[in-house]
């Protein structure tokens, strides 16, 4: 069975699909991840399906399901490249592809990961001032 | 992978496995761009086959794919059987069903392949076994 890489780059996982996975290979990428995903503390995760000629339900449940593995190990998941022909397939199937984020390409998706992950850190940067505040 | 396929032929692919489905993905790809289909027929085809090359390995215990270039006259197509000898369909209406599943997916396979083609038709039973065929014309 082939195996689909995962790169670190900075604080990013990136994954890119440039093969036509069996149903294995796409279940193997789940766990893979999970793993990459705490073994590093990375907070984001790109998954670039530039080169994916179709995503059929068994791919775009996977997909959800990384976003969601994801999520609960504090990662945000952004798909990136889907070809219009893809998209325009995919809707038709029926798939709505929850949860997923996604961007055109690999600098967009970057970049929603780097907002989402600030926002968060004010987030708790706010949470500790109420704290603070809080104590007499 | 593509050369040497003479596409006047139906050509075969047997489903006994995970990378029996992606060649299945492979050939119906193949007969399809030969067929002058446009990228989205092609995608939306080749889409449609890796639903029911799935539900034939899955469901059907596995059986056989035939993917043949067909011609009404007007326009070129690919056709696609799908045949195994499994335990066939008791609820055909039921399975049509968007969401249903006797499995653990997302039950868009039947439906949602129904969609992406021009012409589908399966024939069912307990002792034959399932066998589907779909159709799609180029435009």
């Amino acid at each position: 069975m082939e195996r689909v890489p995962i790169l670190k780059i900075g604080d990013i996982l990136l994954v890119s699909i440039q093969l036509d996975m069996s149903d294995q290979t796409a279940v193997q990428l789940q766990e893979d991840l999970a793993e990459r995903i705490v073994a590093t503390g990375c907070h984001g995760v790109i998954i670039d399906i530039t080169a994916l000629d179709i995503v059929d339900s068994f791919v775009g449940r996977m997909l959800s399901t990384i976003a969601s593995i994801s999520k609960v190990l504090d990662a945000e998941t952004v798909v990136v490249g889907m070809r219009p022909a893809v998209a325009i397939t995919l809707v038709e199937l029926g798939l709505s592809l929850n949860g997923i984020r996604t961007a055109l390409n690999v600098e967009r998706g970057m970049e929603l990961i780097a907002a989402a992950h600030a926002d968060e850190l004010d987030y708790q940067l706010d949470d500790d001032l109420d704290a603070e505040t809080a104590t007499p | 992978m593509t050369a040497g396929i003479d596409l006047g032929q139906p050509q075969a692919q047997s489903v006994r496995s995970d990378e029996d489905v992606v060649r299945v993905r492979q050939l119906v790809r193949a007969v399809a761009v030969a067929s002058k289909l446009s990228l989205v027929d092609q995608t939306k085809v080749v889409t449609a086959a890796s639903e029911l090359a799935r539900n034939t390995l899955v469901y059907g215990g596995g059986g056989s794919v035939e993917v043949t270039v067909v011609d009404n006259g007007r326009r070129k197509g690919v056709q696609i059987v799908f045949a195994d000898s499994g335990p066939g369909i008791a609820d055909l209406d039921l399975a049509m069903t968007d969401g249903y599943t006797s499995g653990g997916g997302l039950g868009l396979g039947l439906s949602g392949s129904r969609r992406l083609v021009d012409e589908f038709q399966i024939e069912t039973s307990a002792e034959t076994g399932t066998r589907i065929t779909v159709t799609k014309w180029s435009r």
